[in-house]
This record gives C-alpha cells, structure tokens and sequence, in this order.
C-alpha cells in the first residue's frame, strides 16, 4: 500500500503568540517549526500500514524551502521520501494549497492512500483534503481516529492495493459515538490525534534522514477567495484561578464544582 | 437569498441572526436541510420561521436518508447552484462544516471556516450579480490567535463557530414554508455512507477521557498515585501524570501529559502536585476546567487553573474521595426516595394518548 | 502577586538557584528584612535553573569552583535534594588520556576522591557503554545529581520561617532608581522597594537588569542543546531518576546520562549560539519556557554520531526516539568564570550572575557573607566582577569571548593558553619594537605582553645547556627556552622589561595618607621619595592584593599594582575613598609607561642614557626620584621584582617608544636583551622567592603564612588588622616554602616539569592538609635558571615546613621527589639581596 502524507510546517508557540509589528504574521524568530499532532499521526499511520502490508511512504509539503526541515523529521519517524512543493514564505489559501498539493502529486505514482491530518494546527481550514480528494475523483472522509485496511493481503509484499477486494475501514467518533466508513482505495482521509500514539525519531532514523535527498517542485498557484488581513490576539480574559480553599478543609467546595461540573 | 444549512438534529439559533446581518435590504433568509436529518422538518421550520427564515428546504435522495459526508456535500452543491444564493452559512459543527466543505470543493468556491465576526462590504454590492466580499474574523491555532480575512466570491460560504458575536437586527418572525427538493446525488457517493455505528468504547483512553486526574512531583511516588486512582475512578476518568513521573518510573510513558506526552482536551483536569512549567501546561491547556492541587500558591498551574487548592495531594485528596462518599451517600438515599415517588406516580397519572 | 513591602534592607532579583541561595544565606546570617523578586512563577520561574541537566561533577582544575562546588554539593544533599549517583569522564584520544591525569592532580589537590580507571572498568559501571572506543576513563563516585527547584524552594521556605524574607513572585522588575550613583529603590510593576542593596541573581537576564542601574554585568546568554531519548527499557526497569553514573565523553565534548526511561544527551560541541539577553522571549512567548528555545537539530546531529558510537547498545533502537529536544540557554562570561560581587560601576549594586546549577548554593553563600562581612570564606578574586576592565565589559568583548570559550567547556585548556578573540585592545608605547624584536605577546588585563622574544634565540646558544628543553610537548606548550636564555642574559648583563600593563593611582589631597595608612600594611608615613611595597588585607585578615606605594609629596602618592588585578584593586581604593574628599585618587594607566631594567650592568646602562646621578647613593634601593633619560622626564623607582640591581623607568606614555630605543641603545655596548614577563614573572621572581597575587597570595592565606609578616605592627588602623595582629599571636597553619624538584624523570624515562595545581604529598603519598583543611598544593612552578634548578612554592603545614624534608609531587598521576628548600621569604638565589641592592 503506497501511502502520501501531506504535512504542514507551522510555529510552535507557548501560551502567548508573538506577532509581527504590523500584525501581518507570526513572529517566528524565537519559535521552533514542527508538524502539526493530526499530521504527525498521519504520518505514523502511514509508517504502521506501510509496515503491515508493504508498500512506501512518501510525505509531501507546501511551503517555503526550509519545511523541509519538517519532511526530514516525518522521514526520520520511518517515511520512505520527502516531496517539498515549494511556494515560498507566504501563507496560502486553502484553494491555492490544493492546487500546490495537487502540483506535487502529479510526477507521483497514484498512491493508494492521501492521508491529511484532519485541520493544520494553525490556520486550521481543514478543507485541503476534500478538495484534493474532489480533484482527483477520490473518496474522502475526515476527523478519522481509527483505520485500517480490511480483506487486504497482509503477506507484506505490498501488492495489497492491487487486490481489488481492498477497503479501508475508518472510524471517528461523533458526539453520539463512532461512525465507521467502509472506503474502497485509492482513498483520502483526514485523521485526528487519537489515532494513535506517533512514535518519536530514532537516532538512527535522524541521522538517515538528514542525509535523504528530497525532490522539490517548484509552484505559484493562484490565490483563491479567501484572503487574510492581518492576525491578533484575542483580549486576555483569563480570570486567574478561583481559591477553593486549604488543605482537606476545601473538599467540600472541590465537590460542589464537581457536582456542578456532573462529575458526581 | 441567504442560505443557512442545519446539518444536524437542532437548529443553532445564531445563524439566522448571522445571515440577516449580511443579508442585502431585499434578500431573503432561506435554510436547507437533509432527508436524513432527524428531527421532522415541520419542527425545523417553525424554529426557523421564529428566527424569520421564509422558507426550509429539505432536499430528497435516497443517499440522504442516512449521513454520507459527500452525498451531502453533492447535494447542498447543486441546491446552492439552484437556488443561487449570495451566502451560505452552516454552523462550526463537525457536520456543518464537513458539508459545507464537500459543498464548496464541488461547486469551485472559497470557503471561510470557523468565523466568529461576519460582516458584509456595503460597498461591494451584495445581493445583486457579480463578486460581494465579506470581512470576517476567524479563529486560528485551536483559538489563541483571530485572523481577520476578507472573502470575495459569487457566493460567498462560511461555517459560525458557536462563540460568534451575534449581531443585533430586528427579526421579524415567519411562517416558514417547508418545500421539498428532490435533487440528483452521483450513485458512487455511496462509498461514503456510514457504514455502521458503534457504541461508545466503554474503555477510556488518556486522549478521549473526559476526566483526567493527573500527578506530579507533588505526589512523592508511585503508592501515592493510588488516591488519584481511586477519585479517577469515582469521577469517570483516568490517570494521567507529569513528565517528573514518568522520568522517576512512578508512571509509565503512556500515562504522561504534556509536550512529550499526550495532548489531551477533557472536560475536567484535576493537576495534583504539578507545578505546570509549559511543557506540561501545553499538553492540558485544552480541558474545559483544570482545578490544581499544589502546596505553592505561585506555581503556574496554581495561576492559570480554573480552581485552586493550596495544600498537600495527600491531604486533599482522600478528604475529597471521603466528601463524595459522605454526599455520594446522601444522594443514593435521597435518589431512592425519588425512585419510590415515581414508582407510584403512573397510577395517578392519566394515561398518554 | 504578592504584596510587596516599601523598605527592605537587601532586595535579591531572582528566584533560580543562585537567588534563593542567597536569600537563605542572609537570613542565616541574621538579615531580616529580605526581599526576593521574580518575575516569573514559583517553584519554576522559566530560568536556566529549570531547565540544566542538573548533575555535578566536583573536580575541576580551579580551586575557587571546586570549592563553590564541593560547598554546594554539601548544601544540596543537607536539603535532602542530592543524589548520588557518581560519573566518569572517559578518554577516546590520547591526549585526553593525559588530561584525566591531569584531572587526577586536580581531585587530589582539592580532595576529591577519584580514580583512573580502566575502559572495561568503565563498562561495569556504565554497562551500555562500549569499552573498545575508550582508552580510560576519570571515576568520581561522589558525582551527584541534584533537584535546583527542589533546594531553592526549600532555602526560601526556611527564610521564610526565620521572619526574615517576603517573597515577590509574578512581579517584573521595571527600574532600579540610583542617586548619586548609589540604589534607591526596586521599581516593580507591584509597587516600589526602597533598598540601599540589590542582588542582581537573574541569570541570562543579568545584563538586562543591571542595566536598569546604568550598570553592566558582562555576560551573554548561550545555547547548550540537550535532547532526551527513550523510552530505554533497562534505564526504565530500574524504576528511579537515576541508577548509573553519569558519562562525559570529553572527547565529543558531550554527556550522556539516565533520565529515568530516557538517557539524556547533552552537547558543547556544536557552533557557539550566542543570544541577547533583551530577545529572550517571554514566559508567555516561549513554547517551553524562555530559556528553553527550539532545537535547531542541524547543529547537534554531529553529536548522535558520536553518541551512538559510545551508546550504540541502548540507541540504536526502534523504540527509543528523541522525546525532548532543546536549545537550553546558560550564561557565558568573557573568562568562563562566574560575575559575583559589588558592581564597580554602582554603588549597592550587586551581581550573583552567571553560575552554573554545581556552584549555584555555594555562590549563595559567599555573596551573602560578602554582603554581611566585606569578604568570604574562599577566594574569590577570579569571579569578582570588579575583575573586568570596562573595554572588558562591553558587548563585542564579551560576545568574542564566549564564542571561543564555548567549545572550551569540555575542552583540554592548557593552564598558560591564550585566547586569540579580543586581541591587540591594549598596546603599550614599546610595542613597535617588541614586534620587531619577535616578541611573543601573552595577554593580561587587554594589554599584549611580550613573554619571550624570538629574536633571543641566539642566546640559546650562548647559554647551551645551562637551559632546560622541555621534552613533552605539554609542559614545552606556551613555553619557550628562550625564557631562561633571556634570564641568564638579565643575571649576567642586563635585560629591559616592559611593565607597562601595571595599573597606577595617584592619591592625592590632605588625607591621602591617612586613607592610605588605613587600606595597606606597612607604614607608609615615611619621606618623600620613598617607596614600600605592601599587603593589602581583606577584613577577615587574608590577602586583597600587593602592591607598591610611592611617596612623590607631602599628600602625594602613586599607587602601582599588577595589571592582572588592576581593575579589582581600583575598585576597592575607589570604594574606600574618605566620605568628606580630602583624599582623591585618579587612574594614570593609561597616561604612563613602565621599562623595567636590571642586571649587574643596569647601572652602567642607565648612567649612559641620562645626565643625573643614578650612583647608589644618590638613588638607593628603595627611593624613587625623577631623573632625566636622553631628555625624557623619569620617575626612577629603585626596587625590583627578580632581584637584580635597577630599576623601574616610568615614564609619561607618549615618550616610549624614545625611552626604549634611549635605553637600548645605551644598553647595546653592555650586551643589553630585551626580557619578557616568562623572566619577570616567573623565573626572576620564583628564584627571589617573590609571592604573586592570584597564585600565592589570595584571600585564603594570611601575611603571616605568607612569610610576609612584617617586624612592627604600625600604629595607624587599617583594614585586615585585628585579624592580622590575632595571625602574628598564633602559629600558622601553614608556611609558604620553596620546594626543589629532586628528579624529572617520567616512568616514560622524559623529564616532565609540573605546571602549577598539582598536589604535594608525603613520601608516602597521602594528601597533605594543614589544620584549617587546606590542602597542600603547588601555586606556582618554574625554572631557576641561575640556580640550575626547578622550583615550586606551596603552602605546607608545620610539621612538613622544615627545610630539607623529603616529600612528592603529583604530575600527571605520576609522583615526584622534592625537596622543602626553603621555608618562609629568604630567597633560595643572593639570599642576602647584595645584587640587588648594589
């Protein structure tokens, strides 16, 4: 099963993002990159099917050169290669992503599986799956939390998606439970963190991945109609934490916000 | 027109609000529903017609009798197309905006998720033919930052997240028209109906609990970890712990919250003994409620919690498992009271026609 | 937020280690009204105390932070905050293996126990590590781990509980207020503190905060990347923090410990990341905390390499992936060594800065009996902050240093190595020549010196084997023969010397003498036109500094020390200066040159060069008169530092280069060399049996000990005295002796000269220790050219301070016969000093 991840670079931040002066951006200057948790449980899907049933991983971004940073690391969990579809610093449109995904995956051989993490941890649209999905006349379900491939061969010889009889068998919950989807591959899915637990980079697997080559496209796709203006911070309201007392004397109110909360 | 979408089995009341304020002097506010919705469309409508929407239209196939994202979708395209309205809103939900979405990929327009601001550009020319815009304000990064953003499309899609600021127009209450659609959904849709449904795991897991009960250094070691088991336990939760647990062997990894750890998102975070330096606070900073049990009063968590309780874990703690079995008590002989009462009560009644 | 109180006596700015320390330690000390300020919250306030790997090894090549250290460990483990779990320092490359040794001389020194030990012992005690890419490995079993947090709120509690310290958290520090150059007052964002002393503790945002004063504390905040991997089944069955020794694989540069499941891996081998310490981003900005940046894992993946060589068995694995990565920040300094002490620039202003997690309770410590009594128990004379000159203490410097000194952290740093950042900042007027001449320039203070000339080099010759080659490359290193070369030349004709790095004050004013009187030793109420060379004691009674003072009028004196503590020395008369001004002092470095000129034909040079009486009667030793040198004005000072007839030629800066080329040319007929500080500052002197500060003298050792005792107390007070006239009334515990070294030869049959550090032993080979605790070690080491010798000084205690006695010292883990030559200050060469008194 030849599985693609897409993967977004994005800031990681404490409590409080820095912003640029003109308000135009995230100040990224004392912030690390990293990939998303959906994404990162996507790509360890795409590392545990692969090694259940054969098959390559290959994860794809959009995003300026240095995201490969971000491709290397998904390699180092277990990813096979890396695709850098590269347009450059600027944030794109969830349309304009699409088509830069859809860019990359053009020179790719069609892969059984596009996995997406379910919404990027920081613009978070969520929609770029479904429209790669429609683009390429794929099936597609989102918020998944469970997956696996059903009547697939298991002898690891990676021909499972050659046998029609494939489908993938993707749950997520709901409000009132799970819903379970029954998906003939080739398919997307977005998952969610929950999924699984991703594995951390090994040693070996850094060292390895440092070295990969990565195949880079190059792509300016056109803005969509979505455009931002400019980001803020919401007003701080946190009140600051509510005393419930000392010591075993504040039992009795920590119940009464338990009962209140309908946890007794 | 302004096409407000109810996805799901209740009406969010803000919509209507929403698409009024952005709806032109002449524009209608319309709403769509599916077949597979459950409530009956009679019910939908006299709720809408109370927030002035004219007309429900509940679109008809037999793939829209039970949930099937792209069926949906497919089917909300082609009503969009038929009805050509100049916006469409549906609610922030998981549904609403997985329509939504399929919607705007099939019909080639932008989409705007997630809004908690929408206004319209006066100087646009809404309601008439051609591009409006919208300005809007969205959240981003689960929240901790808004991005104000302009949409500009024929028609113009967005999703409303719950904590939108309502605007105040004067509503005008409707009858509300319920008209049926019968519309064309591909038959390949198929392959993404839901397939079956399960009950809920009855096994929690740290990710998904909705309680966590969490130690630190606070806590002293593994033996003193059998008190949050037990309150996990009365509270329908699990335990969780810090990083100093697991790097001194008192938990195992799969227990840990925080950056290294598991990301978690409960209703309730109870932090025992857990000073919340960020790499920890980031993994719990989601829960609805954290309440912090810590002997320093200045510790972070101590500052950033919901509730705080100064004291030692090992005091506060079985004090509150004893408070819950002193009311727990209390409650299951006053619900048997309840039980007897009610027992006699169908006798007295008048039977239901 | 706390409410903050409007008057304190002391306000202490940081709640790391180090302050809290501090905080405890005053209250021990009975303050009671003690402020603590962080900004951010408590247990953990965001600073590099939350985030250092927290183990410490005890030995280290200076005593200074090997007793801060050992101190520390002391106080962590009375807290209950102290694990030990010992560590070893393993060699990969030979060279290493010759600094383990060197460590063993270091831990014997300081009493440390430790061992050599084999690479298949190395692999029981650390079972994952592979033995076939060691060569040996340094075993301390008293390394220890340590809980920062844990100690520090546990110090806090304590003053706390003693009603003496209320503690600020969440509250910033906005300003400092200052008039006339001395703290006010605190200003927070919760309320002003008036305060006459502020305890700047702040770690990497020292800078920052002194600078709220108008004062600077000269640090950079640096990147040290630790990453953690796991989870590793055998360190997790052991269910604890830690069950194994820690690793430092020196020769990666690098460290390797258990971190319960996870072995954690930590870095000073990748390129310097220096920060500023205004861009530090804030509590709520930083992703783990502000001192916990992102890891940039470009630059440590050189490092897994190296790692997985040694570690292979446990990270080469599936399942343990990089769980914790980070660029955790700690504060450089320009020299490595800690910034503590009053801040020269404000008065009250006090910094505790730039203090690793090892030395963090014992800094506490000594500030806060700095603060209550005007010194401490150790010396701390390499961490004072006054040490700095203020080009010492600007941005470019500190920044060029800390980046070559970063990768020096687990570096071989040869005692007498230079630093090649920040050179050339000070250039004495001869320094034209000196090039010319070859010379071979060591820094000191700024100022380029030379050490030795190349243009000497045929004076091997002359001399042949009455000099000593140094076969190992390690003692030869920063050394050169013609050091001795140039020695014999001075002894047997005469040499020229340039000085001119000394610091000079002129004192002047009605009370010039009476405040004179009061901060040194020797009576100075003597004629104009006489110098005295003099201690300077601390309070406690223990060296502050030598120097010489010069008489030149009635209420007009020259101050000349050291330029190795110049600025140190500046500051404490500056800070001394009479309340009501009738003493003044300014600072005439920069304004003078010094040539130093001895031999048994300086005599003959000098009286070639100036038309004045230079005779002994006319200019006896000991006297200071102003003579006229080939037209140039010169402050002739008869006095001597290698023991030979001359003098020192001060002379106003900008006529130098005419004072050097006068005196040379008078000097070209007697067969004049130019000399460097090698002649001046050891081989001269150590034959002289002349003490030097830093190295002999220091604030550990009283003048009685010393041999510097002088026959009559003066009557005036000055400062030190009670403990100096109690020091005269005892027997002390232990004597400076000049020791020979017997035979140099090696087990590997070379001859090895000990460098300075190592312990002295008994025959036996026990440690020698007086009754105060300290042990016997060597302070300082070098050729006696002219007494076809090598010697050493140490301290020893009485019943081995007995000229003659046989005992060892310990090189390179080797021993070696020596020989106590000389107890007290006569000089081993011209005893009598009829040379130089000639």
């Amino acid at each position: 099963m030849d599985i693609v991840v897409c993967i977004k670079r994005v800031p990681a931040f404490g409590a409080q993002v820095p912003l640029t002066d003109d308000g135009s951006a995230v100040d990224t200057r004392h912030l690390g990159f990293t990939i998303g948790p959906h994404e990162e449980c996507a790509v360890e899907e795409a590392v545990r099917l692969t090694a259940k049933y054969g098959g390559r991983v290959t994860v794809l971004t959009v995003g300026p050169q240095d995201a490969g940073e971000q491709l290397r690391y998904a390699l180092a969990m277990g990813a096979h290669q890396g695709v850098l579809v590269d347009t450059g610093t600027t944030e794109l449109d969830p349309e304009a992503t699409a088509t830069a995904v859809l860019a990359g995956l053009a020179d790719e051989p069609d892969p059984d599986l596009l996995l997406f993490g379910d919404a990027s941890a920081d613009a978070g649209h969520g929609q770029v799956g479904v429209r790669v999905a429609l683009a390429r006349g794929l099936p597609v379900v989102g918020g998944i939390t469970g997956l696996d491939a059903e009547n697939g061969s298991t002898d690891g010889n990676g021909d499972a998606a050659g046998n029609g009889a494939v489908s993938l068998r993707a749950s997520r919950d709901t409000p009132d439970g799970t819903e379970v989807f029954r998906l003939p591959v080739p398919a997307v899915v977005a998952v969610k963190e929950g999924l699984n637990l991703p594995r951390y980079p090994t040693l070996p697997g850094r060292l390895k991945a440092k070295k990969a080559a990565l195949r880079t496209v190059a792509c300016d796709p056109e803005p969509g109609g979505l455009h931002t203006v400019g980001l803020r911070r919401p007003a701080d309201d946190r009140a600051g934490a509510i005393p419930l007392g000392r010591g075993a004397d504040a039992a009795p109110a920590v119940v009464d916000v338990l009962a209140e909360l309908g946890k007794v | 027109m302004q096409l407000v979408v109810v996805a799901d089995a209740a009406v969010v009341p803000e919509l209507p609000a929403v698409a009024r304020s952005v709806a032109g002097r002449d524009e209608a506010v319309e709403a769509v529903t599916f077949a597979g919705v459950e409530v009956p469309a009679g019910d939908l409508a006299r709720e809408l017609g109370g927030h002035g929407v004219a007309r429900l239209h509940v679109v008809r196939h037999e793939l829209l009798d039970d949930y099937a994202p792209e069926a949906w979708g497919s089917a909300l395209a082609t009503l969009i197309d038929r009805l050509g309205p100049s916006g469409v809103l549906a609610p922030a939900t998981h549904r609403g905006t997985e329509i939504l979405t399929h919607a705007a990929a099939r019909a080639g327009l932008p989409l705007a998720t997630n809004c908690v601001r929408l206004t319209a550009d006066d100087a646009s020319g809404h309601g008439g033919a051609g591009d409006g815009t919208w300005r809007l304000t969205r959240t981003r990064s689960g929240g901790v930052l808004l991005e104000d953003a302009e949409l500009t499309a024929p028609v113009r899609l967005a999703t409303v997240a719950a904590a939108v600021e309502t605007p105040q127009v004067p509503l005008q209450a409707a009858d509300c028209e319920v008209v049926e659609s019968a519309v064309d959904v591909p038959p390949e849709l198929a392959r993404t109906r839901v397939a079956e449904r399960v009950a809920s795991e009855t096994g929690l897991s740290l990710s998904t609990a909705p309680v966590v009960v969490s130690g630190g250094r606070g806590v002293g070691g593994a033996d003193g970890f059998v008190v949050l088991e037990e309150l996990a336990e009365r509270l329908g939760g699990v335990v969780g712990c810090s990083r100093v647990a697991t790097n001194n062997g008192w938990r195992p990894h799969r227990d840990q919250v925080g950056l290294t750890g598991t990301k978690i998102a409960a209703d309730l975070y109870i932090a025992c003994g857990i000073s919340g330096a960020t790499q920890h606070w980031v993994g719990c900073m989601d829960s609805a409620v954290i309440l912090a049990i810590n002997t320093d009063p200045e510790a972070p968590m101590m500052q950033r919690a919901t509730y705080a309780v100064e004291g030692d874990v090992h005091e506060v703690v079985p004090a509150v498992l004893a408070e819950i079995r002193r009311r727990g008590g209390a409650a299951a002989a006053a619900g048997s009271d309840r039980s007897a009462a009610e027992e006699s009560e169908p006798a007295a009644a008048p039977p239901v026609g | 937020m706390t409410e903050i109180p409007e008057r304190a006596d002391v306000v202490v700015v940081g709640a790391g280690i180090v302050g809290n320390s501090v905080c405890h330690h005053l209250a021990e000390l009975g303050w009671r009204n003690i402020v603590l300020i962080e900004k951010g919250p408590l247990p953990d306030p965001g600073g590099s105390t939350g985030h250092a790997s927290n183990f410490i090894f005890p030995v280290d090549h200076s005593r200074e932070i090997t007793a801060l250290t050992t101190d520390s460990m002391r106080q962590y483990e009375k807290l209950g905050t102290l694990i030990t779990c010992g560590g070893v320092e393993v060699a990969r490359e030979p060279e290493r293996v010759e600094e383990l040794k060197r460590r063993m001389a270091s831990a014997r020194a300081w009493g440390v126990d430790s061992e050599l030990i084999e690479p298949r012992r190395v692999a029981e005690l650390v079972p994952f590590v592979d033995p076939d890419i060691l060569l040996a490995g340094f075993w301390t079993p008293s390394v220890a781990v340590v809980d920062p947090l844990r100690a520090g709120a546990l110090m806090r509690e304590q003053a706390i509980a003693d009603g003496a310290l209320t503690v600020s958290a969440n509250t910033a520090v906005t300003g400092i207020r200052t008039d006339r150059g001395r703290v006010q007052a605190v200003c927070t964002d919760a309320g002003d503190v008036e305060t006459p002393v502020v305890v700047v503790a702040c770690g990497v945002w020292s800078p920052r905060i002194a600078r709220l004063a108008g004062a600077q504390i000269p640090l950079t905040p640096a990147v040290h990347q630790m990453m953690d991997v796991g989870p590793i089944p055998e360190l997790e069955s052991t269910g604890t923090a830690i069950a194994y020794p820690i690793v430092r694989d020196m020769d990666a540069l690098m460290y390797e410990r258990q971190s319960g499941a996870d072995l954690e891996i930590g870095s000073y081998a990748h390129r310097p990341i220096l920060h500023e310490p205004d861009e530090i981003p804030s509590l709520e900005a930083a992703a783990l905390s502000p001192t916990q940046l992102p890891f940039t894992s470009d630059d440590f993946d050189p490092q897994l390499e190296q790692a997985l060589e040694l570690f292979g068995s446990i990270l080469d694995r599936p399942d343990a992936g990089v769980r914790h990565a980070i660029n955790g920040l700690l504060s450089l300094t320009p020299d490595g060594a800690p910034v503590l002490g009053p801040s020269p620039e404000v008065n009250g202003l006090w910094s505790a800065a730039a203090v690793w997690i090892k030395e963090g309770p014992g800094v506490g410590r000594m500030v806060a009996e700095w603060l209550t009594h005007g010194d401490c128990e150790f010396d701390m004379h390499g961490a004072d902050i006054a040490r700095f000159y203020p080009h010492q203490r600007t941005r470019e410097h500190v920044r060029a240093r800390a980046n070559e000194g970063f990768n020096k952290t687990y570096g071989i740093v040869h005692p007498r190595e230079q630093w090649e950042s920040a050179r050339g900042r000070k250039l004495s007027p001869f320094h034209a020549r000196e090039r010319e001449a070859g010379a071979v320039f060591f820094e000191v203070g700024g100022w380029e010196r030379p050490h030795w000339y190349e243009s000497n080099r045929g004076l091997l010759d002359e001399f042949g084997d009455r000099i000593h080659e140094r076969p190992h490359e390690w003692d030869a290193r920063w050394w050169s023969p013609i050091v001795e070369a140039e020695h014999l030349a001075l002894r047997q004709r005469a040499a020229m010397i340039d000085l001119t790095a000394f610091a000079q004050f002129d004192v002047r004013g009605p009370g010039a003498l009476d405040y004179l009187q009061r901060m040194t030793m020797a009576q100075l109420d003597r004629p104009v036109g006489r110098l005295c060379y003099t201690p300077v004691l601390t309070p406690g009674g223990g060296f502050r500094s030598d120097l010489t003072v010069v008489r030149l009028g009635e209420h007009h004196f020259r101050v000349i020390t050291g330029g190795a503590d110049g600025a140190r020395d500046r500051y404490w008369f500056e800070s001394h200066l009479p309340a009501d001004g009738s003493a003044s002092l300014v600072d005439v470095t920069s304004a003078v040159c010094t040539l130093g000129l001895w031999g048994p034909k300086a005599r003959d040079v000098l009286a070639a060069a100036t038309e004045d009486d230079v005779s002994g009667e006319a200019l006896p030793f000991g006297t200071a008169r102003w003579i006229a040198v080939d037209g140039i004005p010169v402050l002739a000072l008869r006095v001597s530092y290698v023991g030979d007839l001359g003098w020192e030629l001060h002379a106003p800066f900008e006529h130098g280069q005419a004072l050097w080329d006068a005196i040379a040319e008078a000097g070209s007929p007697h067969g004049i060399v130019p000399a460097g500080i090698g002649v001046y500052g050891t081989t001269g002197r150590l034959e002289k049996g002349y003490r030097l500060m830093g190295a002999e003298l220091d604030g550990e050792y009283d003048p009685v000990e010393a041999g510097l005792a002088l026959p009559k107390v003066k009557a005036a007070d000055f400062i030190g005295k009670d403990a100096y006239l109690a020091a005269r009334e005892g027997t002390p515990a232990a004597t400076l002796c000049t020791l020979t070294v017997d035979d140099h030869t090696s087990a590997d049959g070379i001859a090895r000269y000990p460098q300075g550090g190592e312990p002295i032993v008994t025959q036996g080979g026990e440690r020698i220790v007086d009754r105060k605790g300290r042990g016997s070690f060597v302070t300082s080491a070098g050729p006696a050219p002219s007494l076809d010798g090598y010697l050493l000084m140490a301290y020893l205690p009485p019943e081995f301070a007995v000229e003659g006695t046989s005992l060892q010292v310990e090189y390179m883990a080797e021993r070696y016969p020596v020989t106590v030559a000389r107890v007290g200050r006569t000089p081993l060469f011209d005893p009598e000093d009829t040379r130089m008194k000639a």
